[in-house]
């Protein structure tokens, strides 16, 4: 059974002067211990997918279909219910340490509290299982450490010390949202490894929500490629960087400069992204796609093309094919 | 060899900061931003500048422009030295030295229309030009960068990041400038906008014979872009060369660490297999360590790299290090089972 299975997401946000379609009709499923990647460009609904999960949807977002976490649904449940949920199963992590930990509290502080509001325990023992855990994400020094204040740890250090207060409770499931986003390279090739490394010895699974190619193939074994709120491509790292078969991942994966190969111009993916309060009618790529045809006035549903792989376009495999050879 | 448009020699960078925590009448203490680059731009041609956070990449921007007082030399093709120039001297090389900013949106005034904006460095400079003039200017350079002259009317927060990196561009292009400093220009945009403004930078850079200093973390951008690459730590040149050669050769330790942590968008691409893992964190640059800046991190640190300061050495690929060359096997697997420790 999928540790977690999303069916027919949306998530429309009231704006007071328009509905915005942040996500639609998204499904997913994450096996235990598998890394799922999400892929998308700003605004493709990579982050309100993972926030209508957690159910930290802003207050004007509304989230329908179905998210069942070990077969419990959890979606739109009541505070109580995805409180448990947060304490025992999932967790998150975002892009911006600094704001996302409490700058009045001491780290000590802010670790404890979470083990004394969901596990019960005592302040003494919260700490010193917070020490625990921070020695576990390789903070030197963690029993002095954890009596400062987050302004006091360097970037790398502060994500540190948010992956151990999400894993505190031992989750199933960690979605990390941009885990590496704000951080220097260097940094950000310590902190996937790390978390690699506490993914096996926890054995937990991952959503990872990222805008960088590079660290998906470097870390998801499968990958979902959003645009405009949709999953267009969907299937195991592999078999999608090397042969994509939606014009967008293929647009994508041309349009990166790569530090391992010298090219000349770069692929240019035209236009603009949509505009989410007024979704186009047809496949919401349309206007920026080169193999663009009259089916596309229609939405081209998801569907099945191989074993384990999804896409949702209508321009023929053969086409798309001919059109990465025939690339300069 | 033609003169080059800039030569920059033992450029410094120093900031006054009192510490955290500190008495208010003790004594701020000095932080060295950038400490002693030197390095030359031909007519033409792009220098990339990479490092992390801290290493003094947008002091060094900001020195050259004169934004923040800086000693040294810099010299401009005619000879003049733009360090320490009068705001009124200044001046007159300000239109051929033009800078592009990160955040597109926030280098721009809200209230000022695309047309204002893209017109002010004109107006500047050559006060004498009638108003119909410049506003076929204006419209000459939204074209050429890709935007709809049509727009001249509209204001910043009707365009979307990509445009309005147009936008900072056609502003920088409008006085027609010999040098352009971008400092992070794509970092902020989407991957597949990124990629319009790097092609539109460097098809603008072939058609104006432009000389662009480009500032940047991401080293796949730079390498794309740049001619030779200047690697910069805690405000010192670690490594500069040929992109080419740097890429294809790094010598320094730091350019091989930083260059094996750049994630390949490959997944037959083991990064575990290549990430040379740096030890620690960057070192405050209020107390730098003695010697060679980058020995507290470096796999390949000896006692003589804190008694001496490594000086930058070769010719065309220079290397600031004591003990250059590719790290061997055996340092590599140091290395990480240090980082696993």
């Amino acid at each position: 059974m999928a540790l977690l299975d999303i069916r027919d997401l949306s998530v429309r946000f009231h704006t007071h002067d328009a509905e915005v379609h942040a996500v639609s009709d998204v499904s997913l499923t994450v096996q235990p211990g598998e890394t799922l990647g999400i892929v998308g460009e700003s605004g493709s609904g990579k982050s309100q997918l993972a926030f209508a999960v957690m159910g930290l949807l802003a207050r004007n977002g509304q989230a329908s279909g179905s998210v069942r976490l070990d077969g419990q649904e959890i979606l739109n449940a009541p505070p109580k219910v995805i409180n448990r949920v947060r304490a025992e199963k999932v967790a998150m992590i975002f892009q911006d340490p600094m704001t996302s930990l409490n700058p009045y509290m001491r780290v000590s502080d802010q670790m404890a509290e979470v083990l004394v509001l969901h596990k019960g325990l005592s302040k003494r023992a919260a700490v010193a299982e917070s020490v625990r855990m921070l020695e576990a994400v390789r903070i030197p020094d963690a029993k002095g450490r954890v009596r400062l204040y987050p302004h006091e740890f360097s970037g790398g250090m502060r994500q540190r010390v948010m992956i151990a207060m999400a894993l505190l409770c031992r989750p199933k499931l960690l979605i990390a949202d941009e885990p590496t986003t704000a951080l220097d390279v260097t940094v950000q090739a310590q902190i996937m490894t790390l978390l690699s490394d506490l993914q096996r010895d926890f054995g937990m699974a991952m959503m990872l929500i990222t805008h960088d190619l590079g660290v998906v193939a470097g870390s998801c074994s499968r990958v979902a490629v959003m645009y405009g709120g949709r999953i267009r491509e969907l299937g195991p790292v592999g078999p999608l960087f090397a042969d994509p078969a939606h014009p967008y991942t293929q647009g994508l994966l041309s349009a990166i400069p790569r530090i391992d190969t010298d090219e000349g111009e770069l692929a240019v993916i035209p236009g603009q992204p949509p505009d989410m309060s007024r979704p186009p009618q047809g496949c919401a790529f349309g206007p920026r796609c080169a193999y663009r045809r009259g089916d596309c006035d229609h939405r081209p549903p998801l569907a099945s093309f191989a074993p384990d792989r999804w896409r949702a376009c209508f321009a023929p495999l053969a086409e798309l094919r001919a059109g990465t050879e025939t690339r300069p | 060899m033609t003169k080059p448009l800039l030569d920059v020699r033992d450029l410094r960078v120093s900031f006054s900061v009192r510490q955290a925590g500190a008495m208010p009448w003790s004594r701020p203490r000095n932080l060295q931003a950038v400490g002693g680059v030197s390095f030359t731009l031909r007519p033409g041609e792009t220098l990339g500048v990479v490092g992390e956070s801290g290493c003094g990449k947008s002091t060094l921007a900001r020195a050259l422009i004169g934004l923040v007082p800086a000693t040294g030399r810099a010299e401009w093709q005619d000879g003049a030295d733009l360090i320490g120039l009068s705001a009124r001297q200044m001046m007159a090389y300000r239109s051929q030295i033009q800078m592009i900013f990160q955040d597109p949106l926030a280098s721009l005034d809200p209230r000022m229309t695309v047309g204002q904006i893209i017109a002010e460095p004109l107006v500047t400079h050559q006060p004498a030009l009638p108003r119909s003039q410049v506003r076929d200017r204006v419209k000459a350079m939204m074209d050429r960068v890709g935007l709809l002259p049509s727009q001249i009317n509209r204001y910043p927060h009707e365009f979307s990041g990509g445009q309005c990196q147009r936008i900072g561009i056609a502003r920088a292009l409008i006085v027609e400038p010999r040098l352009i400093i971008c400092d992070e220009p794509v970092s902020a945009l989407d991957v597949s906008i990124q990629a319009q403004v790097i092609n539109l930078l460097m098809r603008l850079q072939a058609d104006l014979g432009l000389s662009l200093i480009f500032i940047a973390h991401d080293l796949s951008v730079v390498r794309h872009i740049s001619d030779r690459v200047m690697v910069l730590y805690l405000g010192k040149v670690m490594e500069i060369a040929p992109a080419r050669d740097l890429y294809a050769d790094p010598q320094h330790p730091y350019t091989q660490a930083l260059l094996s942590a750049v994630p390949v968008p490959d997944p037959a691409h083991d990064p575990a297999a290549t990430v040379v893992p740096l030890k620690g964190d960057l070192p405050s640059p209020m107390n730098p360590p003695s010697g060679c800046v980058f020995r507290t991190r470096c796999p390949r640190a000896a006692p003589r790299c804190a008694a001496e300061v490594p000086v930058l050495a070769g010719d065309r690929h220079q290397t600031a290090c004591h003990f250059p060359g590719p790290f061997t096997p055996q340092e590599i697997a140091r290395a990480r089972a240090t980082e696993a420790a």
